[in-house]
C-alpha cells in the first residue's frame, strides 16, 4: 500500500546574500521576490560585498565581472577574451548592456526592486560584521534596511517549519 | 481541460483551476473565483482584472512591477488586494492563464 505523502509547500526562504556582482545581488533579489509573489515569507541576509546591493552609493552602480569569468561569452557564444574584458570601459559597458537586457524584461533597478519586495512583505537585513568591516553606518544603507545584526540574529529569524536557508 | 459551473454558466478551466477560454468570462465568474481564493471581490479588484485583460489581449508580459506602474493601484496596494500571490490570484480571477514572469 504506498503512504499518500502530505503536501508541505514552503513557507519561508531565507536568503543570504555575500557577493557583489550583478548576477549575484539579482539572483538573491528575483528568489525573494519570487518568494513574495507566492506568499511565501522572505527574508534577506546581505554581508561582504552583497552590502554593495543595499549601499545606497553602490545599489545602482553594481557591474559583473569580465576578468577571468569563465562563464562570459560574446554575444554569439563565442569565449569572451580576458584580455580584452581588462581594457578600461569594458567593465562598465559589459554591465551595462546586462542592465538594459534586464530592464527589457521588465526586472528593476535594485532600489526598485527593493521598494518591490519590501511592499510584498519581505525584510532586509544587513551584516553586522561587515558592516563594521566596510565602515558603514545604518545612514549609508537603503531605507528598506530594518536593522544591521548578526548571523546569530538571522538564525534566530530562520526558524519555523518549512523554511529553507539559500546561500548565494 | 474540463468544464466547471461557475455561476450558472460553464466554463472551460485548466487543473489549476484557470479559464482556458477568456471570452467566457464575465464578473459574475470573478466573483466565484476571488470567493474560491478567499476575496470578497470589490471593484478595486475588478479594476485590476480588467486590467489584466486589456494587457493580455495586446498580448503584453504581465509582471507584478507593471501592474504596480499602472497608476490603478502601488505594489504595496496589489498585495492586500490578492494576498498571497498577487499575479497569480488576480490572473485567475480576470481569467486569463497563469503568468510566466518571475518578476
Amino acid at each position: 500500500m504506498v503512504e499518500k505523502k502530505e503536501k508541505k509547500p514552503l513557507k519561508k526562504v531565507c536568503i543570504i546574500c555575500a557577493k557583489g556582482a550583478i548576477e549575484d545581488v539579482y539572483a538573491s533579489l528575483v528568489m525573494a521576490n519570487g518568494a513574495v509573489m507566492e506568499g511565501i515569507e522572505a527574508k534577506l541576509f546581505f554581508t561582504f560585498f552583497g552590502l554593495d546591493a543595499i549601499t545606497k552609493k553602490k545599489m545602482n552602480r553594481l557591474h559583473t565581472g569580465t576578468v577571468g569569468n569563465p562563464a562570459m561569452t560574446m554575444p554569439g557564444g563565442i569565449p569572451f577574451p580576458t584580455l580584452l574584458g581588462m581594457l578600461p570601459g569594458v567593465e562598465a559597458g559589459v554591465s551595462a548592456m546586462m542592465k538594459k537586457q534586464m530592464e527589457d524584461l521588465d526586472i528593476p533597478p535594485v532600489d526598485e526592486f527593493l521598494d518591490m519586495i519590501t511592499a510584498g512583505g519581505g525584510e532586509i537585513y544587513a551584516c553586522k560584521l561587515a558592516t563594521d568591516m566596510f565602515k558603514l553606518k545604518k545612514e549609508d544603507l537603503s531605507e528598506h534596511v530594518i536593522d544591521i545584526i548578526t548571523i546569530g540574529d538571522f538564525y534566530a529569524l530562520a526558524g519555523g517549519d518549512n523554511t529553507q536557508i539559500i546561500f548565494t | 481541460m474540463t468544464t466547471k459551473n461557475i455561476a450558472g454558466i460553464s466554463v472551460d478551466v485548466n487543473e489549476e483551476g484557470y479559464m482556458t477560454n477568456p471570452s467566457q468570462w464575465t464578473e459574475a465568474i470573478a466573483k466565484e473565483l476571488a470567493k474560491e481564493e478567499d476575496i470578497e471581490l470589490t471593484d478595486e479588484h475588478l479594476k485590476v482584472a480588467k486590467y489584466l485583460r486589456e494587457e493580455h489581449e495586446k498580448g503584453t508580459v504581465l509582471t507584478v512591477r507593471k501592474v504596480g506602474k499602472s497608476g490603478l493601484v502601488d505594489i504595496k496596494g496589489l498585495y492586500k488586494l490578492f494576498p498571497g500571490g498577487p499575479l497569480k490570484k488576480s490572473s485567475k480571477i480576470a481569467g486569463i492563464p497563469k503568468p510566466t514572469s518571475c518578476v
